[in-house]
């Protein structure tokens, strides 16, 4: 895209685009780390995702500082309109996104103290690695002001919900078999919803994204998974 | 990028232009441009400098007519009339289609003088009564009456900048004007008195259809419900003022709302 004039424009821009690269990189890093400490049942490791996650909370003040000084100094139009828009609301989205992998790190020690292998664990994983590659996506989408990426986000929802399903199916069987793990699975499960909401959050952003790289809004679709009464 | 997408025709339109060309000489200033202006919307013109955009909006009250060298082809229609047919009296087209310039230019006589002016050579008013009454509507339309009702034959001249256009735009207003023409009218203004203009053309809307001509994009966005950009000589897109500012069309239009243009 051609150079503003204003050669100070560009480089709020530029600013503006490089702070929501790093906040996407970090919501990204405290998912997988959260996900890596629940598996190993790594205290320390969890207590880092927490600790970090206030780096996450000031680049999303950050930006709405300078979002707000772009919009008032510069009155951006068209797709600049687009972008600075979808900036503030992508952040604080993806600051939502750091609040739920810090609430699955805060569990980790609950889950912890418990020696007994909790086998529906295992089932985690592989979930929050999909809403972890959809954080990933959304946010290249935006960086690269990319709209098909945006679309294949929003399509990858249904797995993280199809997940969410299984995995509740699975815990409550495994607590009415096993009476004395309720306490842990009834974090797991809170683990395996706030999964289940990174993926809302992610297909957000990239609706963002569509928004601002096309000036089309998407149509409202169906959100988060229902939880079928019985099968 | 096609320009086809570009929305050129509105429904009851006060003005259409059709392949409009003019030339200078032999410098072609428009390239064929086809719009319609109605009377329910303000209508703004933006572009760079030399764009054609003044160009063209003086086609529309045959303003070019006064340029030796000008020429204009196509057509032009008021109310589905050409207004450059032979049996089209100049003087009571500028009387439907007035105008008003980047400067203020009130005539050197009093503010009385300045409304009453026209009207009078277009035997609008029976006697000085019938005067008075247009002369204080026209004042009172152009946001001014109350500014200026004790002084009436003070000076047109004496008045502030901003006053002196509201003026002006009370002149255009005084012999009931169909379409009111702006070139650059707040170019000269300070901000206070360009959101007082502002702010009138946004009451005059409805009554007259109004076209203006802005170099300030901001202003256009503020006061206008149509836009079209205009590129050398070209009329590059044409659309809803909200969608040609958030969601533009052709890249041009693109590059030149958002400052990255040349």
């Amino acid at each position: 895209m051609a150079e503003h004039t204003i050669k100070a424009f560009d480089e709020e821009i530029d600013r503006l685009r490089g702070l929501i690269a790093e906040m996407g990189g970090r919501a990204e890093a405290a998912i997988e780390n959260a996900m890596l400490a629940l598996q190993r049942q790594d205290k320390k490791l969890a207590a880092e995702v927490v600790a970090d996650d206030k780096r996450i909370d000031a680049i999303e003040a950050e930006v709405e500082k300078l979002v707000i000084q772009v919009i008032a100094l510069r009155a951006p139009m068209a797709n600049d309109l687009r972008d600075v828009i979808a900036a503030l609301k992508i952040v604080s989205v993806v600051e939502r996104i750091g609040d739920y992998a810090k609430n699955i790190a805060k569990r980790v020690p609950l889950i912890a103290t418990n020696k007994r292998t909790l086998e529906p664990i295992a089932l985690l994983p592989s979930m929050g690695q999909v809403a972890g590659e959809m954080v990933h996506d959304a946010l290249n989408a935006f960086a690269a002001r990319d709209a098909d990426l945006a679309l294949a986000v929003i399509e990858r929802d249904t797995v993280v919900d199809d997940f969410y399903n299984s995995v509740f199916r699975t815990l409550v069987t495994f607590m009415v078999e096993n009476p004395k793990t309720i306490s842990e699975c009834a974090h797991l499960l809170f683990v395996a919803k706030n999964i289940e909401r990174i993926g809302d959050h992610a297909t957000n952003v990239a609706e963002m994204v569509y928004y601002a790289a096309t000036g089309q809004t998407l149509p409202e679709r169906e959100r988060g998974a229902d939880i079928q009464p019985e099968d | 990028m096609t320009e086809e997408q570009t929305n050129l025709t509105i429904d009851n339109p006060k003005m259409s232009a059709r392949d409009v060309k003019v030339f200078y000489g032999e410098k072609q200033a428009i390239k064929g441009v086809s719009i319609d202006v109605g009377m329910d919307h303000v209508t703004a013109f933006i572009g760079p400098s030399g764009c054609g955009k003044s160009t063209f909006l003086r086609t529309l009250n045959r303003m070019n007519d006064t340029v030796a060298s000008a020429r204009v082809e196509g057509e032009i229609t008021l109310d589905g009339e050409n207004i450059y047919a032979p049996s089209m009296d100049v003087v009571q087209l500028r009387a439907r289609v007035g105008m008003v310039f980047q400067k203020p230019n009130p005539f050197p006589k009093s503010i009385y003088e300045n409304i009453a002016y026209g009207p009078r050579i277009h035997g609008l008013a029976a006697g000085k009564a019938d005067m008075d009454v247009i002369v204080e509507k026209s004042l009172r339309r152009a946001g001014l009456w109350d500014e200026v009702k004790d002084r009436l034959h003070d000076s047109g001249t004496a008045l502030s900048g901003g006053q002196q256009q509201r003026l002006c735009i009370g002149r255009a207003i005084a012999v009931e004007p169909e379409v009111i023409l702006m070139d650059e009218p707040c170019s000269a203004l300070d901000p206070i008195a360009t959101a007082k203009i502002e702010e009138l053309i946004h009451e005059l809307r409805g009554r007259y259809a109004i076209v203006i001509v802005t170099h300030n994009m901001q202003q256009a966005a503020r006061v206008s419900q149509r836009t079209a950009f205009f590129h050398l000589g070209d009329l590059v897109e044409y659309g809803v003022t909200s969608d040609i500012f958030t969601n533009p069309r052709q890249e041009r239009t693109k590059d030149y709302i958002t400052g990255r243009y040349g």
